[in-house]
């Protein structure tokens, strides 16, 4: 139920950013959602793109350091609360998130946030657990 | 096991007895015998009759390879060219090789010194040792060569290259011992794993590396892969060859130099002031056995300490440790002498870091600054920013406690550092002195 996520290393000088968008431009790869996390002197990219091998291979040939995570997809009520409410479950089952961001897409009521867990499976177990909808790499690409 | 119970084990008293008898016979014959060092005797104004004591040695004038190149090639022989019965070079990087020579005593007393080190290594009769050392003008594959003759081992003078063979040969012969440089001895078990076999299919027990720097790391890689307990063996052809000093595999920490031929001391290479046992300086030998190529205070230009302390496997002869890297590339930060090896073995002994680095000297105000960068690789490159910055902050710990020096540490991008002709720019020193 999970979905991989590439993250890309980048040191902070200007135009760095935009020649990941490039390379991938070219390769033909689409950018579903994108966060960047960064210090005073490095950043790290986060990326979930629809042709992820692709994408890794053309960034490592830009000589670019990539790695690759699972991270789950979870649909969250487009409504005051919503989030909240995934937040709680979380915690009161001593599930750590390392961080999140949004997913640009929407599903018909429901907008897309991505977690990153120490933990998955048993975030994802306890997640579904609660009624919340966790959705597979395949129908997020489809979205 | 220990090959020469008397000699390796004898009271340190006794052995500073026999040390100050040999270094001033050794001294007497390089003053009588060889030009190049009555000239430097007498410009340092000393003469054989003032080593009254071992601490005198610090009197006489230090020799280095440039000395050795400029009696190119037998002018710092000690003894007649008939009394010469071999003859080994070290490839010099830059023009001439150095060229030492062997008297047959010389020979005999190196194969006794190399199956002793074999022997701290693990090695007995009976044992079959596969040795991927260089025969030829390079000292290593002689070396162990003729030590594990005299052992009584059945020796494999497998040299280098070839390495399917060699591969076919581990399988076949079951050598139960390999010699060999750190890296070959890797690149062998690739091959092997290419070839379907692995270190579980192999005979292998100990195996004894040296001829280039390697780590703990590494060590524990080599362990792992051949399945076998793995030493360090130092040496060089200045001063004899492989077999100056050994690991011993009951300790594993520190390498036993023979003090019963070579005098070794550590100097600040920027004063050449002798240091305290403990702090890391260069390494300097006086051969006090040797016929053919005496050396007096021979400055190796290799980086290490020297620890007395008693050893768990009863021998009493000092400790040096591991080599971490030459003096020329020395760093004076904050007057803390920095050795960018130094710093390249704290990266290799960091988990998951490749010693891909730079260091960066900038002066602020006063103040020295290191900044050292790293390039990420994928083994250490995470996804979570602090785990990237736990990396920074371990490997800066690890600087200050190893050197004694701060540094900010600098993850970059790979190929983030500059490259000059396909080889890395090591040290950018930014300070207007
Ligand atoms: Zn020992």
């Amino acid at each position: 139920m999970h979905v991989e996520q590439i993250s890309v290393f980048l040191e902070n000088k200007s135009g760095r950013l935009s020649e990941v968008t490039g390379i991938l431009a070219e390769t033909g790869v689409n950018i579903r959602a994108l966060a960047l996390a960064d210090t005073s002197d490095f950043g790290v990219l986060r990326l979930i793109v629809d042709e992820k091998e692709k994408a890794v291979a053309a960034l490592k040939d830009n000589g670019f350091t990539v790695g690759k995570t699972q991270v789950v997809a979870v649909e969250v009520e487009d409504k005051p609360g919503g989030l909240h409410r995934i937040l709680e479950i979380l915690k009161s089952n001593d599930l750590n998130v390392e961080y999140m961001y949004a997913y640009v897409k929407h599903t018909a009521q429901n907008a897309i946030m991505i977690f990153r867990f120490d933990n998955i499976a048993a975030a994802i177990q306890t997640l579904q657990a609660q009624g919340v909808t966790v959705i597979d790499g395949q129908r997020l690409y489809a979205i | 096991m220990i090959y020469d119970m008397e000699f390796e084990t004898m009271p340190r008293e006794a052995l500073e007895a026999i040390q100050l008898r040999r270094l001033q016979t050794t001294v007497e014959r390089v003053y009588a015998n060889v030009p190049f060092y009555r000239e430097q005797f007498q410009k340092a104004g000393v003469s054989p009759a003032d080593i009254r004591t071992l601490a005198d040695l610090k009197h006489l004038p230090f020799t280095t390879k440039q000395d050795l190149r400029d009696n190119y090639p037998f002018g710092m022989f000690a003894s007649p060219m008939d009394h010469v019965v071999r003859i080994h070079a070290s490839s010099g990087t830059t023009g001439k090789p150095t060229v030492v020579g062997y008297t047959a005593r010389d020979i005999q007393t190196w194969a006794q010194l190399m199956a002793r080190a074999l022997m701290a290594g693990g090695a007995t009769r009976g044992d079959i040792i596969h040795n991927a050392y260089g025969y030829g003008l390079f000292t290593g594959g002689l070396g162990v060569h003729y030590g594990a003759e005299l052992l009584g081992a059945s020796v494999i003078p497998v040299s280098g290259g070839n390495t399917r063979r060699q591969v076919m040969i581990m399988k076949d012969f079951g050598p139960t011992i390999i010699t060999a440089t750190p890296s070959y001895s890797l690149h062998l078990m690739e091959v092997a794993e290419e070839m379907g076999i692995t270190g579980k299919d192999l005979k292998f027990k100990y195996g004894i590396f040296g001829a280039e720097p390697w780590s703990e790391t590494m060590r524990a890689e080599i362990e792992r892969k051949l399945n076998i307990t793995a030493v360090d063996i130092y040496g060089l052809s200045e001063v004899m060859g492989p077999g100056v000093a050994i690991e011993c595999k009951e300790a594993k920490r520190g390498l036993h130099i023979f003090e019963d031929h070579f005098i070794p001391e550590i100097i600040d290479p920027r004063t050449l002031d002798p240091l305290p046992f403990g702090q890391v300086g260069e390494l300097v030998f006086t051969t006090i056995t040797k016929e053919a190529f005496p050396v007096i205070r021979y400055r190796t230009r290799d980086i290490c300490s020297l620890n007395p302390e008693p050893c768990i496997c009863g021998r009493t002869h000092l400790r040096m440790s591991r080599v971490t890297g030459r003096s020329d590339d020395m760093l004076i930060i904050r007057g803390v002498n920095v050795f960018p090896s130094q710093i390249e073995s704290v990266l290799m002994d960091t988990e998951g870091v490749t010693p891909h680095y730079q260091l960066v000297v900038d002066r602020e105000g006063p103040l020295d600054v290191l900044t050292v960068r790293v390039e990420v690789s994928e083994k250490m490159f995470s996804d979570e920013v602090k785990k990237l910055q736990a990396i920074e902050k371990t490997i800066s710990k690890n600087i200050k406690e190893l050197l004694g020096v701060s540094a900010t540490v600098k993850l970059v991008e790979p190929k983030g550092i500059a490259r000059s002709e396909g080889k890395a720019v090591r040290v950018v020193d930014n300070r207007k002195l």
